[in-house]
């Protein structure tokens, strides 16, 4: 009897004695007191580092089996929806990129094509082919930090170096691009920042034969290997009647045996002309995401192969032919980062009064946007990512709230681990693949 | 001189920028009315805050849900106070008690079938609530699988009352997504499960996505003496 243990001070409440236990050893504190069940709570995290950042789990176990859950989130709430409110519409665009930070290109992508939705105004489609292919390259490097850090929590440390490895080679072409790793702020309301550079289109192809080997070898590694499939299956199941009324959408809905993806069921962008598959299993488990992912990213891959050819042959504006909306700088890489063309610079101070003028408005000031709501859904690598976009006609969003889907596919936590072991919840909770900067945004 | 591309000389300059009305706000320097915008740039006008109800036939599959519907709930006349068509999507404005009950038939009705609820989000309408002084909405958006179409449904309330029943009875989904309207927006969604804060701490007061609340924030001073305040102090473009 050791109630006046340093480590654990007990108190007593109407369901019986309680240790509050944060050191020293549990024989030791327990001694000889007779205890009819041994019901202990966890307290995963928020810092623990298989929660995915700062995701915290308050586990109430029984021996090793988790007789229930619960899953505090907030912890990564940065206000970017508020902040949004107070800047102007291109601006937008380097919030809500901060949200989902694994699928920067798919936050741009929704909050711009619902700002032109309420525009009004159609984006050129050399645009629009770009933006794809980089949401695919987006979806492949996103899938790899889901296998990366996945594997890391069961304990495939190669699982972790290789993905790691292979999505850095996705965040080069990214950088290629757009001049930044994350947070690109590459697709605005009425386009894209800039266009293509010259290497990127061979760079790319480049790329697509390595990753495709990169996968091979990731999934040759995994797929027959027994620990990673006796963790993986029969884990976490939910089924598809599960996935709907918990809002769960994305691979988890696809691993129960639902074949949605937005990008064949609602197509946009013009996914219907692609030629690809919605890669689906029927187990419901971890197993089944894992093989999901893994179909999905050799499907992107195919994507990115049919568009870089279609890219190619289009030639043209990568923003909208519209000197009200477009932004007024034809941006150039430069060897010193990023800056206005030297053209530009010399048109608008030297011959252009009227371009001057419309810069400066523009960068200050920005757009007007038409009254209204509307609410763009696409498919993100983590399921429906859907911006609900308000305007009062103004320079700056009224309203923006991004449907993220970490944070909806969390709720489904508790009904995947409850019931199972607690080193399974590990194991659940990698295959949603949450991103907290997306779910408390 | 004011020549730029789009300046019209018929048009008075006040007008030009779409601003508030040119008696609402003294003159400027050098005497300018409005926003002060002479380069013709905003073009692009502002337009007036009124949701106009639609007109039969929406188009689309819109006719078919909304006859569904129609028939589907007894209450339907009771339940709808307008309907809004704009860029493609349709909002029912709810009368709040309706909600969840409408929401089940939209689930549950063969002909309907909206088996997710993809998104509750709350708004704040400050300053746009109209006579009723309704200006928290709460906008569900709602998906049919079976047959891939969309709705939205919008209910407002007043700040002084902010109850609406939850529709996590009918769709679970709305657990923390009502939560987070709670925290951020201050709408009481009766019946929900345990209607706690989730973005906010616990002991948070206030809900930080109304409009009446601030952002905060500070300015950022520079050395030779020049300051830029913070972003929600700075100059808004009307």
């Amino acid at each position: 009897m050791t109630t006046s243990d340093f480590y654990s001070p007990s108190r007593e409440t109407t369901e019986g004695r309680i240790y509050n236990v944060s050191g020293g050893d549990w024989d030791s504190v327990l001694g000889n007191e007779p205890l009819h069940e041994e019901r202990l709570i966890v307290n995963m995290g928020p810092q623990h580092p298989s929660t995915h950042g700062v995701l915290r789990l308050v586990l109430e176990l029984e021996g090793e089996t988790v007789t229930d859950a619960r899953v505090v989130v907030g912890y990564l709430h940065t206000g970017i929806e508020k902040n949004t409110e107070f800047r102007n519409w291109t601006q937008g665009s380097a919030f809500v990129t901060r949200c989902d930070y694994l699928s920067n290109l798919f936050n741009e992508s929704a909050y711009s094509m619902a700002v032109e939705k309420l525009l009004g105004i159609v984006v050129p489609e050399r645009a629009n082919l770009i933006r794809l292919m980089m949401m695919e390259i987006n979806r492949i490097s996103s899938h790899w930090v889901w296998l990366a850090t996945g594997g890391m929590e069961l304990g495939a440390l190669t699982a972790m170096t290789n993905g790691f490895r292979a999505r850095e080679r996705c965040l080069d072409i990214l950088e290629l691009i757009t001049g930044l790793r994350m947070n690109h702020a590459y697709i605005r309301p009425g386009g894209l920042a800039q266009d293509l550079p010259e290497d990127a289109l061979p760079k790319i192809r480049d790329w697509i034969k390595e990753t495709d080997k990169e996968i091979t070898g990731v999934d040759r590694l995994l797929r027959g290997q027994p620990i990673w499939i006796n963790r993986l299956k029969g884990v976490g199941w939910i089924g598809v009647e599960g996935c709907l009324s918990l809002g769960v959408t994305g691979p988890l809905l696809r691993a129960a045996g639902l074949p949605w993806d937005l990008r064949k069921t609602e197509p946009y962008l013009g996914y219907e002309t692609y030629d690809f598959d919605v890669p689906t299993d029927d187990r419901g488990d971890c197993w089944s995401r894992f093989v999901v992912r893994v179909a999905e990213m050799r499907e992107s891959l195919r994507i990115i192969s049919q568009v870089v050819d279609r890219i190619e042959q289009t030639p043209g504006r990568v923003v909208v032919d519209d000197p009200k909306i477009a932004w007024p700088a034809q941006l150039s890489i430069g060897s010193d980062g990023m800056g206005n063309s030297p053209a530009h610079v010399n048109k608008i101070m030297n011959s252009s009064m009227e371009a001057l003028i419309h810069h400066f408005k523009l960068v200050t000031e920005g757009f007007r946007v038409p009254a209204g709501q509307v609410y763009v859904p696409i498919e993100g690598p983590r399921g429906e990512l859907g911006a609900h976009v308000v305007s009062d006609g103004g320079t700056r969003p009224y309203r923006v709230h991004l449907r993220d889907p970490s944070f909806i596919n969390l709720q489904a936590v508790a009904a995947m681990s409850i019931g199972g072991l607690i080193a399974d919840v590990i194991a659940s909770v990698a295959s949603i693949d949450p991103v907290m900067g997306g779910c408390d945004r | 001189m004011t020549t730029g591309p789009d300046f019209d000389p018929e048009v008075p300059l006040g007008q030009l920028s779409g601003s508030l009305p040119a008696d609402a706000s003294p003159p400027g320097m050098f005497g300018v009315t409005g926003s002060g915008d002479t380069s013709g740039f905003s073009g692009l006008q502002r337009q007036p805050w009124i949701e106009l109800p639609a007109e039969r036939p929406y188009g689309g599959y819109f006719d078919e849900v909304m006859d569904a519907f129609a028939e589907a709930y007894p209450e339907y006349e009771a339940a709808v106070e307008k309907v809004v068509l704009h860029r493609g999507e349709l909002t029912v404005h709810l009368r709040r008690e309706h909600v969840a009950r409408v929401c089940q038939v939209f689930r549950d009705d063969p002909a309907l079938r909206f088996e997710l609820l993809s998104s509750v989000s709350g708004v704040d309408y400050l300053g746009r609530e109209g006579a009723e002084g309704r200006r928290l909405h709460a906008v569900y958006h709602l998906t049919s699988m079976t047959f891939r179409r969309r709705i939205r449904l919008e209910v407002a309330v007043t700040t002084a009352d902010p109850h609406i029943p939850s529709v996590t009875g009918v769709y679970p989904t709305a657990d923390w997504q009502e939560r987070e309207a709670w925290d951020l927006h201050g709408i009481v969604f009766d019946g929900h499960p345990a209607l706690t804060r989730i973005m906010m701490p616990d002991d948070w007061e206030g809900h930080p996505q109304r409009k009446d609340y601030p952002l905060g924030g500070v300015a950022t001073d520079y050395k030779d003496g020049a300051s830029i305040p913070p972003p929600d102090e700075r100059r808004a473009y009307r």
